[in-house]
């Protein structure tokens, strides 16, 4: 086969040449980008390398966008940026072996996000594969446990139809990352043009509508309730059921609470909002979610972040669960009324009615938590408070802005104290909790959305795991603004051993460059600030200017995130303060 | 409980590492699996043999269907089913012990498939407690090998058409096992 390797017979390659200056055939690598720009792809985050040249030979006479990064991984998480605030497939290329497996982190993370990708990977040509080639890793093997499925393309004739499946199985259902290992002889050889085909993955089914029983256990369920509760995951944003979701809480005058993959799914300020659940929710939120007497889970996993203890989880209610993942029900949770459907449709067909009874007394309960116990900190003039930082960004962007973040007490701030309104704007690693996330899917998502606002809450320690992504900042004049919250620390790790290890500070204190200065020194804005006056007027400053920009506050070192579920406690055994 | 699971899977490379892969990660345990082809080219049935709850068992075939060169997966723990395993096990045999052993061999309808001086090698067929009641009588002899092929299934006849529920639906009514159900320690097998 031509390209295969040197001992390809050259008079087939003659033959090639000349089939390929007649314009009968173009190489594989033609053939994938015909067939990506056929299945809508627009744009491509990658990172070359041997394996792939075929491909980045056929992208530099293409009209797809593509995006360099510094890392394969932050090409990844901007792919990943790219999926949750469009509901696109996010599209990513890498080379075979250390490119491949670099991307492994991000594939898992979608995979536990469900976050739509598709993962294009180079490998050695077919021949060499299972010879230990230079640059060859087993990543179909390797990938296996982390992708909703992946294919390793031998036989160019099958690459229509691995692409037009590969682009339907990663964005329907529940979607995830779908890995293409591309053999670089395939991609090299000889391809007709071809058109994409209709998906035909048979083994592949998604469920649709709700049965009928369904509907109607769901009804009678949600009649007999006096205290019920939605409790609302990522399905209903992955669904585009937000606004179904509204008019169905607000008919029946149900209190509503989310996950942190879920918020934005229905609006912070609306006054059935109870606040984000689990390990750091509010106390309304755990108290409501432990004293309902009918929980409608609709798309949600009962992650162990959200269900604390499960003896303790939610004793008193008959539980509902709607997902289009037969796999998540009753996982972890046993339910009453399980229901495997798309959510959005189930939440049409019951929006007709107003089903529910009165659930004043019940909302006058939860308001009653909400005021014994709000959502708060304290207020401290002589240091810069993270939360603070959080909401003055929050009344800058008008709640309105893009939010990423990445993984620690940072995170869960944003999560509390930025109110979210509208799906699709709050990018976050919430199942796989990867430090590193935040900034490269805000350099996604701004891909995506020139128009848009969007801001990275980072944290000192995170945002250094993909600081080279600046330059992929710089090169693409992605005007992002990047708020680090500089605690000195892992915070996160820090709370628990400040709480669990007898502060016992192993490894968790960690030190930063001059921020400001590596800001310069990739010619981005650098501001700073360690009052709340100076973070008022740097925050100004930051949503004045048309450029990236990088914000390091100085906060309080040993601030805690509270309330707290400890690990192995209750929903209902929240800590609200340390006193220790 | 023991569970017995029908898989039916895409013929391609992989699919048994996508399958073994998912057991093990998810901490299900595998007793036997066999796998061959299925009557439609490009497919191939699988029987895994497993133990667990219910809810164990619902997981299991859920987490199977999720897989996409799964086409259909039924759990056949409590229908009427045919399950056979074959069994190869060599014994060592002297003067005085063969015609004991052929005796022993008589009513379980095997068939000697090698003979030497020193052993001879059994091919016996049937379910699984036929097979460990052979090869318990013939442990005394001394056993020099044995391999097992793990348990094969299919439906029995009728039960297909009497709510056999399809692979979109995870829940299905759970059967009565049925004394047909269980084989005959001597029933007679034709090669």
């Amino acid at each position: 086969m031509y390209g295969s390797s040197d001992a390809a017979a050259p008079a087939a390659a003659y033959e090639f040449v000349d089939q390929m200056n007649a314009g009968v055939v173009r190489t594989g690598a033609d053939l994938l980008c015909s067939l990506l720009q056929q299945a809508g792809v627009d744009v491509i985050f990658g990172y070359p390398g041997g394996a792939v040249l075929p491909i980045y030979d056929a992208l530099y006479s293409s009209s797809l966008r593509h995006i360099l990064t510094r890392h394969e991984q932050g090409a990844i998480h901007a792919a990943e940026g790219y999926a949750r605030v469009t509901g696109r497939p996010g599209v990513v290329l890498a080379t075979s072996g250390p490119g491949a497996t670099n991307l492994v982190t991000g594939i898992a993370d979608a995979y536990m996000d469900s976050t739509p990708l598709v993962v294009l990977t180079g490998q050695v040509v077919t021949e060499s594969i299972g010879r230990d080639a230079f640059q060859e890793a087993d990543i179909v093997g390797i990938t296996m446990p982390i992708t909703k499925h992946n294919y390793q393309v031998r036989d160019i004739d099958t690459l229509p139809q691995v692409i037009a499946d590969a682009f339907h199985i990663a964005t329907t259902g529940r979607p995830g990352p779908v890995l293409i290992d591309l053999p670089k002889s395939v991609t090299s050889g000889p391809a007709r043009d071809a058109v994409l085909p209709a998906p035909d993955a048979r083994g592949y089914r998604v469920p649709g509508h709700p049965s009928d029983e369904a509907l109607t256990a769901i009804q009678d369920a949600i009649r007999q309730a006096r205290k019920p509760l939605l409790y609302v995951g990522g399905g209903i944003i992955s669904a585009g059921a937000a606004e179904t979701l509204r008019q169905f809480a607000r008919v029946n005058q149900i209190p509503v609470t989310s996950t942190l993959l879920g918020l934005g799914g229905f609006p912070a300020h609306d006054e059935l909002f109870v606040g984000m659940l689990g390990m750091h929710g509010t106390y309304a939120a755990n108290q409501a979610i432990t004293n309902c007497d009918l929980l409608i889970a609709l798309g949600v996993r009962f992650d162990d972040r959200v269900t604390g203890k499960l003896q303790r989880f939610s004793p008193h209610s008959k539980k509902i669960h709607v997902d289009i993942d037969p796999a998540e029900i009753g996982k972890n949770v046993p339910v009453d009324i399980a229901v495997v459907a798309d959510v959005g449709l189930t939440l049409q067909a019951l929006a007709a009615d107003r089903l529910s009874a009165d659930t004043g007394e019940w909302r006058a309960q939860i308001a009653a938590w909400e005021a014994e116990w709000p959502l708060r900190y304290r207020a401290d003039d002589t240091c810069l408070k993270p939360q603070a930082v959080i909401e003055l960004i929050a009344k800058r962007t008008r709640g309105e802005a893009i939010v990423t973040t990445e993984v620690g007490q940072h995170q869960m701030w944003a999560a509390l104290f930025y109110p979210f309104s509208e799906p699709r704007k709050f990018v976050t690693s919430g199942g796989l909790g990867t430090m590193g996330y935040g900034f490269p899917s805000a350099l996604g998502a701004q891909v995506a959305l020139p128009g848009e606002t969007v801001v990275c809450i980072a944290g000192d320690a995170s945002f250094q795991m993909n600081i080279q992504e600046l330059q992929t900042m710089v090169d693409y004049a992605l005007p992002v603004k990047i708020a680090v919250i500089n605690n000195r620390f892992l915070g996160m790790v820090r709370q628990w051993q400040q709480f669990f290890y007898d502060r016992r500070y192993a490894e968790s204190r960690i030190s930063s460059p001059d921020f400001v200065k590596v800001a310069n020194a990739y010619g981005v804005l650098g501001l700073r600030a360690s009052t709340f006056d100076e973070a008022k007027v740097a925050i100004e400053q930051a949503f004045a200017h048309e450029g990236p920009v990088v914000i390091d506050f100085v906060v309080q070192e040993e601030e805690n995130v509270f309330p707290m579920v400890p690990p192995g406690k209750g929903t209902d055994e929240m800590t609200l303060e340390w006193e220790g | 409980m023991e569970r017995t699971i029908s898989v039916l899977v895409n013929d391609r490379p992989g699919v048994l590492a996508r399958i073994a892969g998912m057991f093990s990660r998810r901490g299900f345990n595998i007793a036997s699996i066999t796998v061959g082809t299925a009557e439609e080219e490009g497919l191939s049935r699988m029987t895994i043999v497993s133990s667990g709850d219910d809810a164990m068992a619902l997981q299991i075939v859920a987490q199977l269907q999720k897989l996409i060169d799964v086409i259909e997966v039924h759990d056949i723990s409590r229908d009427q089913t045919v399950k056979r395993e074959l069994a190869l096990v060599k014994v060592h045999i002297t003067k005085t012990t063969r015609p004991e052993i052929a005796h022993i061999l008589e009513p379980f309808r095997v068939s000697i498939v090698d003979v030497g001086h020193a052993s001879l090698t059994v091919q016996a067929t049937g379910d699984v407690q036929k097979i460990d009641a052979l090869i318990g009588l013939l442990r005394p002899f001394g056993v020099a090998e044995i391999a097992r092929t793990g348990v094969t299934a299919l439906l029995r006849s009728g039960v297909l058409e009497s709510g056999y529920a399809g692979a979109d639906t995870p829940y299905r009514p759970l059967i009565e096992a049925d004394a047909t159900n269980d084989d005959d320690l001597f029933e007679t097998e034709r090669e």
